[in-house]
């Protein structure tokens, strides 16, 4: 049976993105009041993890990093059908980049035992450095597919994946146990069922400090930290209203216009 | 202590509640608006979503979540749309009774249908004699071998079309006490059963409520849920608990979104150069929402938490009935005036919601009705 390990993560709610602001001193995201959700391209994971599941039969553990509240989090995977959760909740964790978090997770993946896939979002929605992944899989020295949009072949050794570039895909043969960051277009996740819900109620959840792990302290957190973010701006994005008057064909005639203008609207 | 939080498993449901609502039943809202009629797809996401099985325990089924979980699925789909909470409410009160005083029989032939949305339920108590004097109801009853026969009318039940399970009350014809009552579970296709007229109501469309007629409607002796006679309490205690609990979480979703569309539109509508929620009566208005709204969802939560101990809580739901449907028509007369003239315009939700909101009181008992019993309730030790 296939051994998936979701990584997730608990983000603010990106609905509420507007709240969020930047400690000009720390750098760090204030996050005040914002409540913390399943981090969007983790639920594609999910969905992924559940699917070969559903298909294939697998036993899917999902692992956080995160503050307590974030068992709310793991609890949802858990609703949504994974099979065992992990928390990985120490003080000696806070303050962690994308490195520490990695190797941090890499410890907890270590702990549960073997793998034959590491599913992760590609990115979260508040850090957003697409950096975890990779570096996940140069810990554990596995390969890693980024950006899957697809996964067209499982063998029992070699799969066949659709990863994304920006402009197209790459057709991918990877030998697993492997790491894969997965995209939006995998899948379109499942909503929470209440029957999903009760089931939850029978399946573990365990938190594990830095005590659990095989990880000297300043390895983890922001002891563990080699890289800094010494600037972050928030972006000023505006919209131009502009109101076009006229008979219905006068307006319409401008707005078409208007939108050829902009390069909206090609000739063919 | 009193713990007034929710547990993390009331959130998670209360996120599947919201999300089910958003993705499967807004899409419907302008089609049932339009048509006035119930949608099969919104009833088939119901079903799916396994929100019939909520209080149907797990040996039958169920989900056997109770009556807290009950409410905020209530909740957060009357947010969305109050049409379809009123439908699932009065699917769930049809379901009560069964829980209640079925039969172990009773229960496995029903049960199971009723919990994955097979089978739809309803309750009809309700004649053109006055739906707050049910004793008054006359539709009878009359026992012809291992058989009752039926006959009568019912008004104003939520359901008529779409409902094969019906819950209906009866008076023994033959008992000159007149308070010999019996409920049956009528099925839909039944000889002399048949849904006739359909009501168009003002709000709440999209929701079905109409007339039942029943002429020498014949069940056998199987279909007779509970103690002959002791009808009317079965009807009763559904209707008191569930019932009335339904309209509370129909009340609090309505609220809840009378609310938000006005804080949006209150930051979003300039005037005088600055939004409309910098004027202070305007802020007294959204204030007054949010101290009704909070007080009603506690006394809706405390009602339920006291039905999830297992212990009757008609009393605490009138009282949170009473409270939540009259802040709610409150709260929906505010949100349109917020508005000014767009309040009254179709393309704004809160005319909807004005409309939804004059649907709200009758069901499962009027706010005079719910004062009586409020009044019964703590008179009671002061009556010799
Ligand atoms: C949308 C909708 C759905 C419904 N669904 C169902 C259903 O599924 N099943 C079902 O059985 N019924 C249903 N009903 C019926 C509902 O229960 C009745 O409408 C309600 O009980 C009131 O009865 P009535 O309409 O006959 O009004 P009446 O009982 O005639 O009341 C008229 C007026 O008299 C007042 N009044 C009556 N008695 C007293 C009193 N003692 N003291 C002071 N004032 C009093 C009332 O408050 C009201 O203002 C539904 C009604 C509506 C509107």
């Amino acid at each position: 049976m296939l051994k998936i390990v979701v990584c997730v993560k608990a983000v603010p709610d990106p609905k509420e993105a507007d709240q969020i602001r930047i400690d000009p001193v720390s750098k760090t995201l204030v996050r005040v009041d914002v409540p913390l959700v399943l981090n969007p391209l983790d639920k594609n994971a999910m969905e992924a993890a559940v699917q070969l599941k559903e298909q294939f039969g697998a036993h899917v553990s999902v692992l956080s990093m995160g503050p307590p509240p974030a068992a709310n989090v793991v609890k949802e995977c858990l609703a949504l059908g994974a099979d065992q959760g992990i928390l990985l909740s120490d003080r000696a964790f806070a303050g962690a980049d994308a490195y520490a978090t990695a190797y941090t997770l890499a410890r907890g993946i270590e702990k549960i035992g073997s793998y034959d896939l590491i599913l992760c979002g590609r990115a979260s929605s508040d850090g957003s450095t697409e950096w975890v992944g990779p570096e996940l899989a140069t810990l554990l020295d596995a390969p890693i597919v980024t950006m899957v949009k697809e996964i067209i072949e499982h063998g029992d050794e070699w799969w066949k994946l659709k990863s994304g570039l920006d402009n197209g895909y790459r057709v991918v043969r990877v030998k697993l146990p492997a790491v894969l960051t997965v995209t939006r277009e995998l899948n379109i996740p499942r909503t929470l069922s209440f029957s999903g819900i009760v089931k939850a109620r029978r399946k573990p959840i365990a938190q594990w400090g830095i005590d659990d792990l095989d990880a000297p302290e300043k390895a983890v957190g922001l002891k563990g930290s080699p890289t800094i973010v010494s600037e972050m701006t928030t972006q000023e994005s505006k919209r131009e209203v502009e109101m076009i008057s006229g008979t219905r064909e006068e307006m319409a005639e401008r707005l078409i216009q208007k939108l050829a203008d902009a390069g909206f609207l090609s000739s063919n | 202590m009193m713990d007034l939080t929710f547990t993390e498993e009331q959130e998670l449901l209360r996120q599947a509640a919201q999300e089910f609502a958003e993705t499967r039943i807004a899409p419907k809202i302008s089609e049932m608006e339009e048509t006035g009629r119930v949608n099969d797809e919104v009833v088939r996401a119901l079903g799916e979503a396994e929100m019939m099985a909520l209080t149907i325990p797990e040996e039958y089924g169920g989900l056997g979540l109770g009556y807290t979980a009950r409410l905020i699925a209530l909740e957060e789909i009357g947010k969305v749309s109050v049409a379809t909470a009123m439908m699932l409410q009065v699917l769930g009160l049809g379901i009560e009774p069964i829980i209640l005083a079925g039969s172990e029989e009773q229960k496995q032939k029903y049960l199971p249908g009723l919990a994955s949305g097979e089978r739809l339920a309803t309750v009809a108590v309700t004649e053109a004699t006055g739906g707050s004097d049910p004793g008054g109801s006359r539709s009878t009853y009359k026992k012809d071998g291992d058989d009752y026969i039926i006959n009568g009318r019912k008004v104003f039940i939520t359901n008529s079309h779409i409902a094969d399970t019906i819950v209906a009350l009866a008076r023994d014809e033959e008992d000159d006490s007149g308070r010999a009552f019996s409920t049956f579970i009528v099925e839909a296709g039944m000889e002399g059963f048949k849904a006739t007229h359909r009501e168009h109501k003002v709000g709440m469309r999209g929701c079905n409520t109409g007339e039942l007629s029943f002429e020498n409607c014949r069940v056998s002796k199987d279909n007779l849920l509970g103690v002959e006679g002791k009808g009317m309490r079965v009807a009763m205690a559904a209707i008191g608990d569930v019932g009335r609990g339904g309209m509370v979480g129909c009340a609090l979703g309505l609220h809840a979104a009378c609310l938000e569309a006005s804080l949006k539109f209150a930051s979003e509508r300039i005037l005088y150069g600055k939004p409309i929620s910098n004027l202070q009566s305007i802020q007294n208005k959204l204030a007054e929402m949010k101290i009704d709204l909070d007080a009603g969802r506690l006394l809706g939560y405390r009602a339920a938490a006291i039905q999830d101990k297992g212990i009757r809580s008609s009393n605490e739901f009138a009282v949170a009935k009473y409270f939540t449907t009259e802040a709610a028509q409150k709260a929906a007369k505010v949100a349109v005036d917020i508005h000014g003239g767009y309040g009254c315009m179709e393309e704004f939700a809160v005319s909807r919601y004005y409309r939804d909101a004059a649907v709200l009181g009758p069901s499962a008992g009027t706010s005079d009705i719910m004062k009586v019993i409020i009044a019964g309730w703590i008179l009671k030790p002061y009556r010799k």
